[in-house]
C-alpha cells in the first residue's frame, strides 16, 4: 500500500514532464494509477484540479486518505472525492474569502477571537501545506507528507493535531483543524459538491439525505431504525 | 450627493419580525409606511424551494442566509484593558439579513417570559433582601409587566400559529404545560408537535424526579393554520432543516409568510429593498429624529427619507450603532456607570449539560424540527429557592436534537479520536443513538459588559464596528455548573449506555463555536431615563418620534429565546403609538 502511494506521486510528476501541457491526461493517470482503482470502474470524467498544484494535490489526497482511511465501511477519502471537494472549495467563493472580514490591522488574538490572519482560506492552505511538508522533510528523512508510509502519516497527523510542529505565523493545530473541517464537510455534504461519492458517508451512518417529509415516519419509526436509500439534491433535480 | 425624498408618516428600519409587525399595525392605523431593508427580497417559493434548500454545506456551513461578515461585523474584547479584534467570520451568533431577517432562519422557539422576569430587580430585592443582588449586577425591571404584555403575547402567538400546551389558563394550572408560566388568556393556536425519542425519555425521567416537563412552544406549525392576518401556514414535516434554513412548507412562521405576504398588498405600505440605513438625522433641540439616511449598496447612492415617526427594527448591534452615531442619548460609561446607550449588553450561556448515548435505541435525529425539545422550567428564573445558592437566575433544561445534519450534528463518546478508522467505526455506531440534555441559562447584566464604537475597525459603509466588551461572570459560571449537574441527574435517570461528565463553560467567552443568536441590550427599556434608553412603550427618552424594537431593549437576557418576548413588545409598542402617540405626538411618559 505504501509503495503504491509513493508510486502515485512519482507517476504524477513523471507524467507531468512527459505529457507536457496535457493536464487532464496527467490527472486521469493520477486517479487510475493504483492497482485497486486501475481495475475498478474508471472515473466518468478526467481529474482536473481547479486550484491545487501537483504537490498540493498529492498532499491533500494523502491527507484525506489518512483522515478517512479505506475500510469495510467506505472507500478512502480520495476515492470518495474528498480531494476534489477540497480543491473546488478552495478554488471557489469560500477559498477566496467570501464572508470573511478582511480589513486590517491584522493582530494576533486569543483563540476566542477566532481566525485573525490576513490570508484567504486558499492562501492559508497553500502556506499550511508548504509548512507541513517542510516539517515532514525535516522529521522523516527528506520526505514530503504524501511520501510517508501509512504509519508515518498517522503519526504526522497526530503531531499536527496536537500542534507539535512549529509553523511561522500560526499554530500547526490550526491548520490541522481547518484540514479536518474541510475533509468532514466533504465527506458528509451532499454529493453535488464532489465528495461523499455514491453517498457513502450517509450510508455509513444511516442519514437518509433529504426526504420530502417525515410527517408519518416520525410516528411509525419511533425508536425504530429508519432504513431508506439516501437521496441527494441531484436525485430530485 | 444625497437625494432628499418626500416625507412619509412612518419609516421602518429593517424588515424582520418587529419591522414587519410595526409596518402592518401602522398601516392599519391609516399611516403611509416605508419599510427599508438593507438586503434583497426573499420569498419562500423562490428562495427556500426543495430540493436546493436542503443543503447543509451551503446554508449551515457557508452561512448563505446570514449577515455578510465581510461587509459588517462586530469586534470583541473580554475587558476594557484589551484591544478588541473583529469577528472575521460569524461564529457564536449569526444575525440575519434580507427581507425577513433572522426570522427566516430561526428555529421557531416562541416563549413567554416569566412574570418575575419583568420585575427582576424588585422581585429579588423583595424576596431575598436589599443586598442580595450584587452592586455590579446592573439588572433592572422592564417598566412593563407580564400582565401588561399578556394580550400582545397572545396576539403574537396567533400571528405565528404557535404549537404548544398551556400550563396556566386564566390562573388555572393545566397538566402537561409549563407549570411556572404566567396566566394565559387562551390556549396555544396549535397543539404541540410530535415528539421524538429524546422527548419521551426526558418526560419519563423528569416526572420520576418530580419535575414538570412540557413541550417546547414552537412556531413550527403542528397542523395547517391560517393566522388572523389571513396568511396560511403548512404543517411541519419534521425535515430536520430548520435553523439556518428557510422553510419550504411555510410551516415555520416567518415575517415573509406570516406578515409580509399580506402586507405587500397594502397600498399604504412601500417596501424598499437594497436600502441600507446608514444613519439617523437627529434634531436635538426638537428632540426628534427628522429623517434616516440610507445607501443603495448596489451603486452607493444615498437617500434621505424624512418621516414623522421612525421605527428602529434592525438587529441589536445596528440599533445601538445608529443611536451612538446619531448622538441620541448618553453613551454608557463603565467607569462612572453613567449613560445608557450600549449599557447592559448581555449574551447567553448555553449547553450546560451532558450528552447521553443509547446503544439499544434509535433516535432518528434527522426526523426533527427546530423547536423540538421537551423542557423543564423547574430551575429557571426564581422558580426555585436561591437563598443558599450563591447565584441569581437559572435556565431551562431540555432534551432533543433539532436536526441530524451530519456535518454539524455528530457526537461521540469521550475518548473517541476525531478521525481515522476508530472514528469511522464509532461514528457509524453512534450517529443515530445520542442526544443532549442541557440547560440554557439567563445572562444577567454586568457593569463591565457593554457596547460602544470600535476605534479602529470599520464596516463597508465606513462606520465604526460595534465593539463588544464582554465576558461571562461568576454568576454565569455558577449557573452553568448548577444546570449541568441537574441535566446529568436527568440524563442518568434515562439509563443511557454512556453519559458524559457534566460540561459547562469555565473559560472566557469565545466568539468561535455557535452558542446562540440571543444578543440583548444596548438600548434598554425602563421607567427612568437615567437608566434606560427607551420608556415602557419603547419610545426613546431623547427623541419622542423614535421607537426602538427588538431584544436591544431587554434590560437583561432571560434564559428564553427572545422572539416571543420581542414580538409581544412590538405589538405593545404599536398599540401605544396608534392609540396614544398619534393623537398627541410627544413623550408618552415624563421623567
Amino acid at each position: 500500500m505504501t509503495e503504491v502511494k509513493l508510486g502515485r506521486r512519482n507517476f504524477l510528476k513523471g507524467a507531468g514532464a512527459a505529457a507536457g501541457a496535457a493536464g487532464a491526461a496527467i490527472a486521469t493517470g493520477l486517479t487510475a494509477c493504483t492497482p485497486e482503482t486501475a481495475t475498478a470502474a474508471a472515473p466518468a470524467e478526467p481529474q482536473v484540479w481547479h486550484t491545487l498544484n501537483a504537490t498540493e494535490a498529492a498532499f491533500i489526497q494523502a491527507a484525506v486518505d489518512t483522515l478517512i482511511p479505506a475500510d469495510e465501511l467506505t472507500p478512502s477519502g480520495s476515492d470518495v472525492g474528498l480531494a476534489v471537494f477540497i480543491d473546488r472549495q478552495l478554488a471557489g467563493a469560500f477559498g477566496n474569502g467570501a464572508r470573511l472580514y478582511r480589513q486590517g490591522p491584522f493582530l494576533p488574538g486569543k483563540p476566542e477571537h477566532g481566525y485573525q490572519l490576513a490570508l484567504t482560506p486558499r492562501e492559508f492552505f497553500r502556506v499550511g501545506i508548504e509548512a507541513t511538508n517542510e516539517w515532514t522533510r525535516k522529521t522523516y528523512d527528506g520526505k514530503d507528507f504524501d511520501r510517508l508510509n501509512e504509519e508515518q502519516r498517522i503519526e504526522a497527523m497526530k503531531a499536527l493535531e496536537q500542534g507539535k510542529p512549529e509553523f511561522a505565523g500560526f499554530r500547526s493545530s490550526m491548520f490541522f483543524d481547518q484540514l479536518l473541517q474541510l475533509t468532514m464537510e466533504g465527506f458528509f455534504a451532499d454529493p453535488i459538491y464532489g465528495g461523499n461519492r455514491d453517498k457513502v458517508a450517509w450510508k455509513m451512518i444511516g442519514f437518509p439525505g433529504l426526504p420530502a417529509s417525515y410527517r408519518e415516519e416520525i410516528k411509525t419509526y419511533f425508536n425504530k431504525k429508519y432504513d431508506a436509500e439516501p437521496q441527494s439534491i441531484a436525485d430530485f433535480s | 450627493m444625497v437625494t432628499v425624498l418626500k416625507e412619509v408618516d412612518a419609516v421602518v428600519v429593517g424588515m424582520g419580525w418587529t419591522g414587519s409587525i410595526l409596518s402592518r399595525e401602522l398601516t392599519k392605523a391609516g399611516l403611509n409606511v416605508v419599510g427599508l431593508e438593507r438586503g434583497g427580497m426573499r420569498s419562500p417559493r423562490e428562495d427556500f424551494a426543495i430540493p436546493s434548500i436542503r443543503d447543509e454545506l451551503k446554508y449551515s456551513q457557508r452561512q448563505e442566509l446570514f449577515q455578510d461578515s465581510a461587509m459588517e461585523t462586530v469586534s470583541l474584547r473580554h475587558a476594557r484593558s484589551e484591544t478588541a479584534l473583529p469577528m472575521r467570520r460569524l461564529g457564536s451568533f449569526v444575525p440575519g439579513t434580507n427581507v425577513g431577517g433572522a426570522g427566516t432562519h430561526w428555529n421557531g422557539a416562541t416563549w413567554r417570559c416569566l412574570e418575575t422576569d419583568y420585575v427582576l430587580k424588585s422581585h429579588y430585592t423583595e424576596r431575598y433582601g436589599r443586598n442580595f443582588v450584587p452592586a455590579e449586577m446592573t439588572i433592572q425591571d422592564f417598566g412593563v409587566t407580564y400582565a401588561d404584555l399578556e394580550p400582545y403575547y397572545d396576539k403574537f402567538e396567533k400571528l405565528c400559529g404557535v404549537s404548544g400546551q398551556a400550563g396556566n389558563l386564566r390562573g388555572a394550572k393545566v397538566d402537561g404545560g409549563n407549570f411556572f408560566e404566567g396566566p394565559r388568556s387562551s390556549e396555544y393556536p396549535n397543539k404541540p408537535l410530535q415528539r421524538g425519542l429524546a422527548g419521551v425519555l426526558f418526560e419519563e425521567a423528569t416526572k420520576k424526579l418530580g419535575y414538570h416537563p412540557f413541550p417546547q412552544p414552537s412556531s413550527n406549525a403542528s397542523a395547517a393554520y391560517t393566522n388572523p392576518e389571513g396568511a396560511v401556514m403548512g404543517e411541519c414535516v419534521y425535515c430536520g432543516f430548520c435553523e439556518r434554513f428557510g422553510c419550504e412548507s411555510n410551516a415555520k412562521a416567518s415575517p415573509n409568510v406570516n406578515v409580509l405576504s399580506v402586507l405587500v398588498h397594502e397600498p399604504k405600505f412601500e417596501l424598499r429593498t437594497h436600502a441600507y440605513v446608514k444613519s439617523l438625522v437627529y434634531d436635538r433641540r426638537a428632540k426628534r429624529v427628522k429623517s434616516v439616511i440610507y445607501v443603495d449598496p448596489r451603486n452607493g447612492e444615498e437617500y434621505e427619507q424624512p418621516a414623522n415617526i421612525v421605527i428602529l427594527g434592525a438587529y441589536v448591534f445596528n440599533n445601538v450603532l445608529l443611536m451612538l452615531t446619531a448622538g441620541i442619548g448618553q453613551p454608557y460609561d463603565p467607569v462612572t456607570g453613567r449613560g445608557v446607550v450600549g449599557k447592559n449588553y448581555c449574551y447567553q450561556y448555553t449547553d450546560a449539560g451532558v450528552t447521553a448515548f443509547f446503544e439499544d435505541k434509535e433516535n432518528n435525529p434527522f426526523m426533527a424540527t427546530g423547536a423540538f425539545g421537551t423542557v423543564v422550567d423547574d430551575f429557571n428564573g426564581d422558580n426555585f429557592d436561591h437563598s443558599q445558592l450563591g447565584f441569581i437566575g437559572g435556565g431551562h433544561i431540555s432534551a432533543g436534537l433539532s436536526d441530524g445534519r451530519p456535518i454539524g450534528t455528530r457526537a461521540l463518546p469521550p475518548g473517541t479520536p476525531r478521525w481515522g478508522k476508530d472514528w469511522k467505526q464509532a461514528t457509524a455506531k453512534w450517529y443515530r443513538r445520542w442526544f443532549n440534555v442541557s440547560g440554557t441559562a439567563c445572562n444577567y447584566a454586568h457593569r463591565e459588559n457593554y457596547l460602544d464604537l470600535d476605534p479602529t475597525y470599520k464596516d463597508a459603509l465606513g462606520r465604526p464596528l460595534i465593539r463588544i466588551t464582554y465576558n461571562f461572570k461568576e454568576n454565569d459560571y455558577k449557573i452553568g455548573a448548577f444546570l449541568s449537574q441537574k441535566s446529568a441527574e436527568i440524563a442518568r435517570a434515562m439509563n443511557p449506555t454512556i453519559v458524559t461528565e457534566p460540561r459547562y463553560r469555565s473559560g472566557d467567552y469565545s466568539a468561535v463555536p455557535y452558542q446562540s443568536t440571543h444578543n440583548t441590550g444596548g438600548t434598554i427599556m425602563g421607567a427612568d431615563p437615567a437608566t434606560s434608553v427607551v420608556n415602557r412603550y419603547l419610545q426613546a427618552w431623547d427623541a419622542h418620534n423614535l421607537f426602538i424594537m427588538g431584544a436591544s431593549v431587554f434590560p437583561q437576557n432571560q434564559s428564553y429565546n427572545p422572539t416571543g418576548p420581542l414580538g409581544a413588545l412590538a405589538y405593545w409598542s404599536s398599540n401605544a403609538i396608534t392609540t396614544q402617540y398619534l393623537n398627541n405626538p410627544g413623550p408618552l411618559m415624563h421623567a
